[in-house]
């Protein structure tokens, strides 16, 4: 209960610094933004309320937080439910498109092992990339359909693509660039926004709560949260990717969800990899 | 297209564990679509695990299964290197069998 209380004490005092910068800020605010100093807090946060949890099981989500659920979910990983969905996106990726060319020869290392470098910041475009926006230009570019952003075969894809990476530390870099920054820092913001009936943001559960019950489920801390997608979660009986996560998340927080790859959710998914850097990515991943 | 069923069995000596994962949706029958439709039940009736050419576990299944069910067990006997068979017959009539080397 201390801890609590010193939590929601914390989270006031800063949400008062917070403002006090704010109504401070108008010139030069744009400097003040320090990714490397949030990710070094982020990461500092965790650690300390969880002393006990290995930094790289973090990626593990609720299973480094209970460890009755560890146990089952290590049974678990000997037969995983993802396991088809890996094969099919394994088919998937080595099978050309109608004019012959694969997946590979829009990826660097022919997409092998690059999961940890994604989302990107486009400095051409000025937008975040994602992984899953890269495949389906791939696919636009190749004169093919582009696949839902969700589930299905865009999950599969970036299963058998996270595969390959496993183990891989995530790798997120902020280009030189004011827009990148902007990037950063309103996927930042979005993160930490109340929204929804609820009046939920993202950091309520992920952030004030990891390890504590919202009905039968264990909450997953933010850190590394990412670092599992695509997964297998039981409640879907089927696999979803960070797109699904976020929309599903927003719904539930009885929020209107915003499109998949909406930029707002391309920058949070910029904010939450850039704050997991030095994790190892684990997906595909299998959730309760 | 790949074979549905994911077996392994391994076997301590006096038993043998087997452990499978077979791919069908298990639908009840009892779900709407998107569009207000019910989906028409489809699930595995019959499993049969096989060794020796005798059954070593049979399962009569319906709707209440989960899609993609995951089956343990274990039973007596089974030499390494021996083959198991594995096989399930849907309400369809659709069927699909494998085998797995006890390892």
């Amino acid at each position: 209960m201390k801890l609590r209380s010193a939590i929601y004490l914390a989270s006031a005092t800063l949400a008062l610094a917070a403002l006090t910068l704010a109504s401070a800020l108008p010139s030069g605010a744009a400097d003040k933004v320090d990714p490397v100093a949030d990710a070094k807090a982020f990461q500092k946060f965790f650690t300390d309320k969880f002393p006990k949890v290995k930094f790289e099981d973090f990626v593990n989500g609720p299973y480094s937080m209970n460890e009755d659920l560890y146990r089952q979910w290590q049974e678990k990983e000997q037969f995983p439910p993802y396991e088809f969905a890996l094969d099919m996106g394994k088919e998937m990726f080595a099978k050309p498109f109608k004019n012959g060319k694969t997946y590979a020869d829009c990826f660097a290392n022919g997409g092998i092992g690059v999961r940890q470098n994604y989302p990107y910041f486009d400095e051409k475009e000025g937008k975040v990339i994602t992984l899953e926006l890269a495949l389906n230009r791939c696919r636009e570019a190749n004169g093919e359909q582009p696949y839902s952003y969700v589930r299905d075969e865009m999950a599969a894809l970036t299963a058998y693509m996270a595969f390959t990476s496993r183990g891989k530390l995530m790798d997120i870099k902020i280009p030189n660039d004011p827009r990148a920054l902007e990037a950063y820092e309103k996927g930042k913001e979005y993160f930490y926004t109340r929204r929804g009936q609820l009046n939920f943001s993202c950091a309520t559960c992920h952030v004030q709560s990891p390890g504590e019950r919202i009905r039968a489920e264990i909450l997953a801390p933010a850190i590394g949260i990412v670092n599992a997608m695509p997964i297998y979660r039981s409640e879907w009986s089927g696999m979803g990717t960070t797109s699904r996560r976020f929309t599903t998340c927003n719904s539930q927080i009885r929020a209107v969800p915003l499109s998949p790859q909406d930029d707002e959710y391309r920058n949070v998914e910029y904010y939450l990899s850039y704050v997991s850097n030095g994790l190892p990515i684990s997906g595909p991943g299998a959730r309760p | 297209m790949a074979s549905t069923i994911r077996v392994r069995a391994t076997s301590s000596g006096e038993t043998t564990e087997v452990q499978a994962l077979i791919q069908h949706p298990m639908d009840s029958g009892f779900v709407k679509d998107s569009k207000g439709e019910i989906i028409p039940a489809h699930f595995i009736q019959q499993l049969t695990f096989e060794y020796d050419g005798k059954n070593v576990f049979a399962a009569d299944w319906g709707g209440g299964i989960s899609k993609d069910p995951y089956v343990k067990f274990t039973f007596k006997g089974g030499k390494k290197g021996d083959e198991l068979k594995i096989s399930w017959v849907d309400n369809k009539g659709a069927t699909d069998t494998t085998t797995a080397k006890i390892q």
